[in-house]
């Protein structure tokens, strides 16, 4: 058997790598990427637990964080489409009309 | 090694590959196919840990649903006639990757003491582990109301993405 803390740890690195996404990216695209990967170390995170525990309630969390991705993705697409229709741009560092 | 343990390093290590392509590619179509690739292997990592429905339903919603519209919309952008993206100054990726190291650090030292490997599911219980039939039976019991509220959560989303994408606001 993998030892629980094997998944864990290669959680961890898949959450660090969504991050690492958010921090070095400026493509609002591979921003939103990132945050898909966040949300599935989450979702690993989930199972780990649930299989160790031998509870099939982390199985209901991790449907639910699914849901919850599909709903952001939807959102934070509609959201980058009107802004590229407007601004002419997907860099999030140019969009900074609050900043003045 | 059991098959159980070289199947896991094998998933883990092209589930790590295929997000950092996600993170390093250029082109943000190649982005979006490793990400595909990512999904495939979660969705093999979660087979591993006994969750077969929610595997399956990685795969149907995830690597169908949510990365069709991902390809979708880059198609729909015509990145071409967007100013490309310029590397951030060296600082702000410098920090950023020792920012991420540094949390990797803490969460490894942390994680790597949940120990001992899960016991080995019998009879009824392996039986019934992870199942779709046991997943229903908890969402329209225990957990009706959470359930109820991301339905709600669901048509918010789909009327808000129509209003947020139209034309004139």
């Amino acid at each position: 058997m993998v030892p629980v803390s094997h998944f864990l740890i290669l959680a961890a690195a898949l959450f660090c790598i969504g991050m690492l996404a958010l921090l070095v990216r400026r493509n609002a695209l591979i921003v939103f990427m990132g945050v898909e990967l966040m949300l599935n170390a989450a979702n690993l995170t989930f199972l780990a637990f649930a299989r160790q525990h031998g509870s099939n309630v982390g199985h209901v969390s991790a449907l639910f964080v699914i849901a919850v991705a599909a709903a952001e993705a939807a959102i934070g697409l509609a959201i980058v489409i009107a802004i590229s229709r407007n601004r002419g741009t997907l860099l999030i560092d140019e969009l900074r009309t609050m900043k003045n | 090694m059991s098959a159980e343990a070289v199947l896991f390093y094998i998933f883990a290590f092209f589930t790590i590959a295929s997000a950092a392509t996600v993170v390093f590619a250029r082109n943000p179509i190649n982005s979006a196919v490793s990400l595909v690739a990512t999904f495939f292997f979660l969705a093999g990592l979660y087979v591993l840990l006994y969750a077969h429905t929610i595997a399956v339903l990685q795969v149907m919603v995830y690597a169908g649903a949510i990365m069709v519209l991902f390809l979708f919309v880059i198609m729909l952008l015509n990145l071409t006639e967007m100013p490309m993206e310029k590397r951030k100054p060296t600082l702000a990726r410098v920090g950023g990757v020792v920012a991420t190291v540094v949390l990797f650090g803490a969460l490894a030292v942390v994680l790597n003491k949940v120990s001992g490997a899960p016991a080995p599911l019998e009879g009824s219980e392996l039986a019934s582990y992870g199942t779709l039939a046991e997943l229903g039976r908890l969402i329209y019991t225990e957990w009706l109301l959470p359930f109820e509220a991301v339905s709600i959560l669901l048509l918010v989303a789909m009327v808000g993405a129509v209003m947020v994408s139209k034309a004139k606001v």
